[in-house]
């Protein structure tokens, strides 16, 4: 159920011949017995700034989870970068959800962004000699450089426990972009930011994504710190999608639909969007909140 | 220990006198083996948080040479089988986050004093065991045989191996385990492994240092080493360094005294661990005032 | 059975030594304390030696240095609560010492040295005595009674730490009050079920009630309950096969519950 024509499996996006970075058509995520959605259409072009949007529970993870390869869909059929997820792996950057660091956490954040160059690596390294020394320094080169392109040089030598939740959100940014991924998929990076981080963390992925042209696809609680930067918006409720510009889809009307109750989106005079009356979606599990030491 | 030797305070003669006993070198082999491996295994547990499971597998060592014993078979075989139990029975669990409450910490805990209790009972079933309580307890670098040596390089060497193996996707999986299962690092399974590996760290340990010290010489030199700094190649060779001079010393200063190593052994670690954390206080106190 | 006063006297003590380990327990695993207490256990042990060593009573180290332990760990710990690997070093070091209490004692007093080590790491609760049986009981109660009066607090302090002390809630007291009250109940089931052991009567049972149940009031009532049982099964087991030593049994009766909660709880899960 799309607010804009449904895109083919395999459709090439308006920036020419590059395929599509994400195609998901008709698919369906069922677990435990229970469907998490269905039928949902997605498409995000090459470069595209896109949120993935709606209340807790609505399955934004289990979606970003189904593209990365990780769930299987019960029906339907979901490209990435042109290729089956699995393959596409190693040119997806992914960021999931992550507790913040614990402040005792003696380890550079320039180790935590080399990690995710040879975090999988298992075994010896590259060894000795010339060739090992050029492909080390390369390696240190990429990572300085994807530090740099975050913004971060600043502090990466200090212990990751010390900096701010903005600054580690950026370290993370930075591990995920020394692969050069094609694709950044990223779970709730926004959740435990203040206002400032968020706004400065957005601002960062919209330039990654014009000047890298890297699709950057991004869960989140709320869209209005990304509504400057946003292509597109998908946003789940109700086991169902809808998807377009943001101003299309987050309105009254559409969600109405989506949800088959009345829905109110109000409009503030700065421009924010607040959606009122949507629910939760029902937790099957109960949580029990550890707050330990 | 040797009441008769006084160090003539000439490092070489006395190292030389240390020396000249095939037992003192015996001993002096197995620390180095033993300092190696626990700076390596050591370092990992403290990034990892996991002192508590490493002291509760160093305690398994008792039931496990208790039980041995009481069965007729040879103490080290008890040690290796109790420490691998009690590792999967502790099931490398670790806490997913940071914050998460103690049920895990009760695990641990109830492993170790069901161990404990195991061990008093065979104990008490056969109270010819307890002629060897105390170096069960307190280790014993008197009697050590080449063969232990040689088996302890053994096993220090596949151990060391193994952690140097997964050295890089073992540290993504301690600092960052979503970021890591993310990338397809297999993070339970390097759980699992590592608490394995602990136990048989702390098996081929505590045969020589003791049952109550081992940990001393897991824990210490690896927290000294990342007070001093947070790069993890630096601190993984600063642990075995530090270790090792602890265990060289300690060794050397309970041979020319009346009193056991191990007394020295955690003094060492203890003073080196102090002295780094007011070393970084003091560093830190200067950072932010400049 | 009961018709021995060493018997009666071994269910007084252990009675109220286990419902203090349990109370405390409760707490201590949703403080994620529980190696603070193993810390505490061992220090107990090395205490006791180290008295004995030269010439005091054991009690004295007992009492001395498990309650200096709890309060440094308290007052070393942010917010009264200091972190696994701290606690760590610091006891290994003091065990360290304890091998030299114990290599001292060796040369002293030939001869009754086993016994006393014997006793203290594993308990002697059948031998205690109608005086101290009463006196640990006494003890027990009471710092039960202390943790249950201020369960609201310690429990608003645990989960929520910045609405308690916005509330007013002492947090470093409380912590460090909290540490003391459990260097007292290990200094006392010490005596009872042994250093080493005690562990077991603090941790096993407030796991299995944890495990069962998220209420409060419930689960304090569980951890008690549980504790008490294993300490009544394990003496009367222990009665009856003597050669089963009452601190093992006790312990793995508590410990066995623990098995069995976890069990049942990841079959409901």
């Amino acid at each position: 159920m799309t607010a804009q024509p449904t895109a083919g499996v395999a459709a090439s996006a308006a920036g020419g011949g590059e395929p599509a970075a994400v195609a998901v058509r008709g698919a369906s995520v069922r677990i435990g017995g229970r469907t998490i959605w269905q039928d949902v259409d997605v498409t995000v072009a090459p470069g595209e700034f896109v949120a993935v949007l709606g209340p807790n529970g609505s399955g934004k993870s289990t979606l970003m989870k189904a593209i990365l390869g990780l769930l299987p869909l019960s029906a339907g059929a979901l490209r990435v970068l042109g290729d089956s997820p699995r393959r596409a792996r190693a040119r997806t950057g992914y960021l999931p959800q992550r507790h913040s660091f614990d402040a005792a956490t003696r380890v550079r954040g320039v180790d935590l962004v080399r990690l995710g160059l040879d975090g999988t690596r298992f075994g010896l390294s590259p060894g000795l000699g010339a060739r090992a020394r050029a492909r080390r320094r390369q390696e240190r080169a990429r990572v300085a450089e994807a530090i740099a392109r975050v913004g971060a040089s600043a502090y990466a030598q200090r212990p990751i426990g010390e900096l701010s939740g903005g600054e580690q959100q950026r370290l993370l940014i930075a591990q995920a972009l020394v692969q050069r991924p094609r694709l950044l998929i990223l779970d709730e990076p926004l959740d435990s930011l203040d206002l400032p981080s968020q706004t400065a963390v957005v601002a960062l992925l919209a330039r990654i994504c014009r000047e890298d042209g890297v699709a950057v696809l991004l869960v989140a609680h709320d869209v209005n710190p990304l509504l400057d930067h946003l292509d597109r918006v998908v946003y789940l409720a109700a086991g169902r999608a809808l998807s377009g510009p943001a101003a299309d889809v987050v309105n009254g009307e559409q969600l109405s639909a989506l949800y088959g109750m009345p829905i109110e989106v109000l409009r503030t005079r700065d421009g924010r969007l607040v959606v009122v009356g949507a629910p939760d979606a029902p937790h099957h599990h109960g949580h029990r909140h550890d707050h330990g030491p | 220990m040797n009441a008769n030797p006084s160090p003539s305070w000439d490092p070489v003669r006395d190292v030389r006198e240390l020396l000249a006993f095939p037992f003192m070198v015996h001993a002096l082999e197995a620390a180095t083996i033993v300092a190696v491996l626990a700076g390596v295994v050591g370092w990992y547990m403290v990034l990892r948080r996991e002192s508590f499971a490493g002291h509760t597998l160093s305690m398994m060592a008792f039931p496990g040479a208790a039980g041995a014993a009481l069965a007729g078979l040879p103490a080290a075989l008890g040690y290796y089988v109790a420490c691998a139990a009690g590792a999967l029975a502790i099931g490398g669990t670790r806490r997913r986050e940071t914050r998460s409450g103690g049920g895990e910490s009760a695990t641990i805990g109830a492993v170790q004093a069901a161990g404990l209790a195991a061990g008093f009972l065979f104990l008490s079933l056969d109270r010819s065991v307890l002629s060897g309580l105390e170096d069960v307890l307190f280790g014993t670098i008197v009697g050590i045989t080449r063969a232990q040596v040689v088996t302890l390089l053994i096993v220090a060497a596949v151990a060391v191996a193994a952690v140097v193996f997964a050295a890089r996707p073992l540290l993504f999986a301690t600092l960052d385990p979503a970021g890591a299962q993310a990338r397809g690092v297999p993070v339970r399974a390097l759980d699992v492994g590592f608490m394995l590996l602990l136990g048989l760290a702390v098996a081929a340990t505590s045969q020589i240092t003791g049952v109550l010290l081992v940990f001393a010489l897991l824990v210490a030199p690896a927290a000294t080493a990342q007070t001093l700094t947070a790069r993890p190649g630096l601190g993984l060779a600063l642990s075995v360094a530090i270790a090792l001079a602890v265990a060289w010393v300690g060794l050397g200063l309970a041979y020319f005294s009346i009193y056991p190593v191990g007394f020295f052994t955690t003094s060492l670690a203890f003073a080196a661990y102090v002295a780094a954390r007011l070393a970084r206080a003091g560093l830190d106190r200067r950072a932010r005032r400049a | 059975m009961l018709a021995h006063g060493f018997v009666r006297d071994a269910f007084l003590a252990g009675t109220f030594v286990a419902l203090a380990c349990g109370i405390a327990g409760w707490f201590v695993v949703l403080r994620a304390q529980v190696f603070a207490v193993d810390a505490l256990s061992h220090v107990a042990f090395v205490g006791a030696i180290g008295a004995l060593a030269i010439g005091l009573d054991a009690r004295v180290g007992l009492f001395v240095l498990t309650l200096a332990l709890g309060g440094a760990m308290g007052a070393l710990g942010r917010r009264g609560r200091p972190d696994d690997t701290t606690i760590g070093i610091v006891f290994s070091w003091v065990l360290g010492v304890g091998v030299l209490f114990v290599s001292l004692l060796a040369t002293s007093a030939a001869g009754g040295s086993g016994i006393a080590t014997a006793n203290t790491l594993f308990g002697s609760i059948f031998a205690l005595g109608a005086a101290h049986a009463r006196v640990a009981a006494a003890v027990a109660a009471g710092v039960t009674v202390a943790i249950l009066a201020a369960r609201r607090p310690l429990l608003l302090a645990t989960l929520d730490p910045e609405v308690a002390a916005a509330r007013g809630v002492p947090l470093r007291g409380l912590g460090i009050a909290f540490l003391l009250a459990l260097a007292l109940i290990a200094a006392q089931a010490t005596q009872a079920v042994g250093a080493l052991l005690l562990l077991g009567l603090v941790a096993a049972p407030a796991g299995a009630a944890h495990r069962l149940t998220a209420r409060p009031a419930l689960g304090l009532a569980v951890s008690g309950g549980i504790a008490v049982a294993a300490t009544w099964g394990g003496l009367a087991l222990s009665y009856a096969l003597p050669s089963l030593p009452p601190s093992s049994a006790i312990v793995g009766l508590a410990c066995g519950a623990y098995a069995l909660a976890a069990g049942s709880a990841m079959r409901r899960g």
